[in-house]
């Protein structure tokens, strides 16, 4: 069961929304997350799965404290015990929270990279760690006088990997490192994120990739339209639709291509559109009448967590 | 990559800027030749104005003598050879050679666009740098205002407005000139030229740092919702390491290129700027050589000035190699770039 102790970050119905004007000074409210929870625990990645445009990385930036200026937010987010607001987010964005970016366009074209995986801080310990580091990722040594354009596209990611874990961060955020690599780097850079969990880290492994996510994951939270619909041990996940909770979890199982490949009809709803009650609702086998009143509590069901009035 | 491979891209390069600018150099001359020649401006009536009555006969004579009865491609020729040899003419107007002319009045100008260069990079960078910073809110509001407002200026105008101001009415600063009048040149003191020089620096900095302040800040917005700043963020730098960090490195460069390539407005703003000024610079000598059909200077300056607006820009091209790393340094693993 959970350990108490373990438990680094805790997101309860975190809901982000950007204030958008139209026509005049009409003002409308764009709910990107709504009613968002999530538990990441030291030694275990937790990786939140779902389709693009669902608000993977809004949810990373809200961690972080790097949304624009006109979002909104709401729901609590408690960090080591303590709530996670501004002022701590500033705080411990860089030392205790570190993100890895998706692509190399988080690195600084103008900057050699051993420069930019240390950081602001200067000190020879800092350097001594950024070359160990270098060399436990297996960047050779004189890539650190590189600049991003100089590197291939898997030194790239290794570098961005390196900022985290220069950091020693406890809980680390990575935001989509696999897309667009091949299967063997992809898992060699899950790997890395397995070894960092393994040494005590709280990892969060944002992704698309369900099936890339299991080799590695612990937990899954399982992404719909801006809200977590299931968290389930990834073991459930593997074991099939009968141990899984909610309809889309077993929908996202039955669509991965050793499951039979089977699409759903639909689409997942546009902010500017969200169904009222479960979001899920409009696509869902399962709908009554009860699904469209209010959005499902979020409850614990053998084990997992699950947002569906169905589950049991 | 070895310093020898640097050498020889250097040095490729360089031959195809020499080789650029001879061509450029040619066609100027061409069709400044072909225009002065087109022209209803009569060199023998220039040149006779301040000798006194000449009757028709000598004028004749002095027209064959210079062969101006010659057709205009071996006129061309000839004095294209002779400039080749370095002799550029008398001056009409002057009564001295035209490259004794240029040389001297060409330090004025120089010391003229170089501060006035400098202070409009200076200003349109930091500027640009606190609009950028400030981007949306009031401070940046009302100095893009002003910003749009300067470049729409004329200069002529800009410099009538503050020689009445700072000249007449408040008395600061000398009406024009370039030094005292009824001073001798070797009494000159340093700050009496700058005394002399503040003002018409000031005016002619005033074209171009607007522009320059406005590119800096899109360039800076650019960069601050950049993925990079984002990420720096994410690591818990605050705004000013990010700008030591990020900020300038990536604007430096698109602003140091406008700087240089500025060169020609530079050119045109002078002419303006040392007329409104009595500035006695190589802009007041084009005008005068322009008014008083004064052919030979007209062309010298011409090459001259197309000399220097080319040497602006080289310069920005070398620059851009030198500090961008992306051009400086070439792929790993052997992988030709550019070049």
């Amino acid at each position: 069961m959970i350990d108490p102790l373990s438990l680094l970050l805790d997101v309860q119905n975190l809901s982000v929304s950007f204030r958008r004007y139209q026509r005049g000074l009409a003002q409308t409210n764009l709910n990107v997350i709504s009613d968002l929870s999530l538990t990441a625990r030291a030694g275990e990645i937790l990786a939140v799965a779902g389709a693009s445009g669902s608000g993977k990385s809004l949810l990373a930036h809200a961690i972080l404290g790097l949304l624009p200026a006109n979002a909104m937010l709401s729901g609590v987010m408690r960090y080591d015990g303590q709530p996670l607001n501004a002022v701590r987010q500033k705080q411990l964005c860089g030392s205790e929270i570190a993100l890895i970016p998706q692509s190399v366009t988080y690195l600084d074209p103008l900057m050699r990279v051993g420069d930019q995986a240390r950081g602001a801080e200067k000190s020879a310990e800092r350097m001594e760690r950024q070359r160990e580091v270098f060399r436990r990722l297996e960047l050779p040594l004189p890539s650190e006088r590189l600049y991003p354009f100089q590197l291939s596209g898997g030194m790239a990611r290794r570098v961005l990997f390196s900022t985290a874990i220069i950091s020693d961060a406890r809980l680390i955020i990575a935001d989509e490192p696999t897309p667009g690599m091949h299967l063997s780097q992809a898992m060699e850079a899950l790997s890395i994120l397995r070894e960092l969990a393994d040494a005590g880290k709280a990892v969060i492994l944002i992704t698309h990739d369900v099936d890339l996510a299991l080799n590695v994951a612990d937990q899954i939270a399982v992404f719909y339209a801006g809200t977590t619909l299931e968290e389930t041990p990834a073991a459930d996940f593997a074991a099939g639709p009968d141990a899984l909770r909610h309809p889309y979890s077993r929908a996202l199982w039955r669509a991965l291509p050793q499951n039979g490949f089977e699409p759903i009809p639909g689409f997942q709803p546009y902010p500017e559109a969200l169904p009222d009650g479960c979001l899920f609702g409009p696509r869902c086998e399962l709908k009554t009448a009860a699904c469209e009143q209010e959005t499902p509590p979020m409850r614990t069901v053998r084990g997992g967590k699950v947002r569906c009035v169905h589950a049991a | 990559m070895t310093s020898l491979q640097t050498l020889r891209r250097l040095g490729g390069r360089s031959g195809k800027q020499l080789l650029r600018v001879a061509t450029l150099l040619l066609a100027t001359t061409v069709v400044a030749f072909a225009l002065v020649s087109l022209s209803p401006v009569d060199p023998v009536q220039q040149y006779v104005l301040g000798v006194g009555n000449v009757s028709m006969e000598q004028r004749a004579a002095i027209a064959d003598y210079w062969g101006l009865n010659d057709p205009p491609v071996q006129r061309y020729f000839l004095w294209l050879s002779a400039l080749l040899r370095g002799d550029m003419g008398t001056s009409l107007l002057y009564r001295q050679p035209v490259a004794v002319i240029i040389r001297e009045r060409f330090l004025n100008t120089l010391a003229l666009m170089m501060t006035s260069w400098l202070l409009s990079g200076l200003i349109g960078f930091t500027l640009g740098c606190v609009m950028g910073l400030r981007r949306g809110r009031w401070l940046d509001r009302v100095l893009r205002a002003l910003c749009l407002m300067l470049s729409s200026v004329p200069t002529f105008w800009l410099g009538l407005v503050f020689l009445l101001i700072f000249s007449v009415a408040l008395g600061w600063f000398p009406i024009g000139l370039s030094r005292p009048i009824g001073v001798a040149n070797a009494d000159v003191t340093f700050g009496q030229r700058l005394h002399h020089l503040a003002l018409p620096a000031l005016t002619l900095s005033f074209i171009s740092f607007a522009s320059v302040a406005l590119h800096t800040r899109q360039k800076l917005i650019d960069v601050l919702e950049s993925d990079y700043v984002l990420f720096a963020r994410a690591r818990g730098e605050n705004t000013w390491t990010i700008m030591k960090r990020h900020g300038f490195r990536n604007v430096i460069l698109p602003a140091l290129t406008l700087q240089f390539a500025s060169f020609s407005e530079l050119f045109g703003g002078s002419v303006l700027a040392e007329n409104v000024f009595s500035y006695p610079g190589l802009g007041a000598a084009v005008s005068a050589a322009g008014l008083n059909s004064d052919v030979p200077l007209l062309l010298g300056v011409t090459i001259f000035s197309t000399l220097f607006v080319f040497s602006g820009n080289l310069i920005a091209d070398i620059l851009y190699g030198v500090i961008d790393p992306r051009i400086r340094e070439e792929r790993p693993h052997g992988q030709s770039n550019r070049d």
